[in-house]
């Protein structure tokens, strides 16, 4: 389980801030439109989840692991760099905190402004839509990182009990609270995903390309340090350099809350 | 049904390549030459996908930055 353990922390804190912004979506459609139909469509989005399971779970382990891993460990880079790159620009104040509370805002003005209308067995039809578009949509994602970092790992239990751990506590949280989990440090921890994602990704892209790491998997645990270092240089050098236009000197720069890498 | 099509390749899109494909294509190019490097020269080049990486980064944070 020790040897696991980075693994299921990773995935925790990767689908925890899924977790919270599907959470987001539906207490928005709950709580202004109809819980029945934001149920209906939370549930129909979680068989469609359970589809792309039983379908590409099977299929991914049937492909060579050389070739897994390198298509996996592409997508993990790019997609950790994405994350990386958002975070960054965040904490620099280049681009708008994702607030959820502010987004949650958004949300319930929408969700109050459109006409109720049904369809079949679904009253309302606006409820379901949302409730269905959230869960799927970040439900995707849990997937996605789920079984590739499960099925690279040859962990798939671990992966699988760091996400049901991160969807537990998210949705628990948000019942006891009901309401966006807007102190969540959100940024920090897509920034802290983005670097085990890029790791991970760079690591197991290069090995599927025929590279053989000094160390063998050890060479993570410096990976994952360089990485976290790098980043956070960059996040220096846009202050330093790169402070956007508007704003005062960086020392006087504001961070907001939740906006530095740090939280 | 092109319409679904359409959506759905967007959504893909969107999760894979994000606000920056220039990313995602140095991250591919580096790999490329990864994998020639270890087939065709056998030369364990474990650094190249880390570096690029990098460079993808900071190249993807500084034309961001220059536009606002």
């Amino acid at each position: 389980m020790t040897a696991a353990l980075p693994l299921v922390l990773t995935v925790f804190v990767a689908c925890a801030v899924e977790a919270i912004e599907a959470l987001t979506i539906v207490l928005a459609a709950g709580l202004t439109r109809q819980w029945r139909s934001t149920f209906q469509g939370m549930a129909a989005a979680l068989l469609v989840l359970a589809a792309v399971v039983g379908v590409l779970g099977p299929t991914i382990t049937l492909l060579p692991l050389a070739t897994l891993r390198l298509v996996v460990g592409a997508l993990l880079a790019i997609f950790g760099l994405q994350w990386l790159r958002k975070a960054i620009l965040r904490a620099t104040g280049h681009k708008a905190l994702h607030d959820e509370a502010s987004a949650y805002l958004r949300e319930v003005a929408a969700a109050k402004a459109a006409p109720v209308s049904s369809r079949g067995r679904v009253s309302d039809w606006y409820a379901f839509t949302l409730a269905f578009k959230g869960v799927l949509l970040e439900g995707l994602e849990v997937v996605f990182i789920v079984i590739t970092f499960g099925d690279n790992q040859r962990d798939l239990g671990a992966a699988v009990l760091g996400a049901a751990i991160a969807v537990v506590v998210v949705t628990v949280t948000g019942i006891a609270v009901r309401a966006p989990l807007a102190k969540v440090p959100e940024n920090a921890m897509k920034f802290a995903v983005g670097i085990m994602l890029t790791s991970f990704g760079s690591f197991w892209g290069a090995e599927g390309a025929g590279v053989r790491w000094p160390g063998g998997d050890a060479a993570l645990l410096v990976i994952v340090p360089v990485v976290a270092v790098v980043a956070l240089a960059y996040v220096g050098w846009l202050r330093r350099y790169r402070a956007p236009a508007g704003l005062g000197p960086p020392a006087a720069t504001p961070v907001p809350e939740s906006g530095g890498v740090t939280g | 049904m092109l319409r679904v099509l359409k959506s759905f390749g967007a959504f893909w899109y969107d999760f894979v390549i994000g606000d920056d494909w220039q990313v995602a294509a140095i991250v591919v190019v580096a790999l490329g030459l990864t994998a020639l490097l270890a087939h065709a020269a056998h030369v364990s080049a474990w650094w190249l996908v880390p570096l690029a990486a990098f460079a993808a980064l900071a190249w993807s944070l500084y034309r961001a930055t220059r536009r606002t």
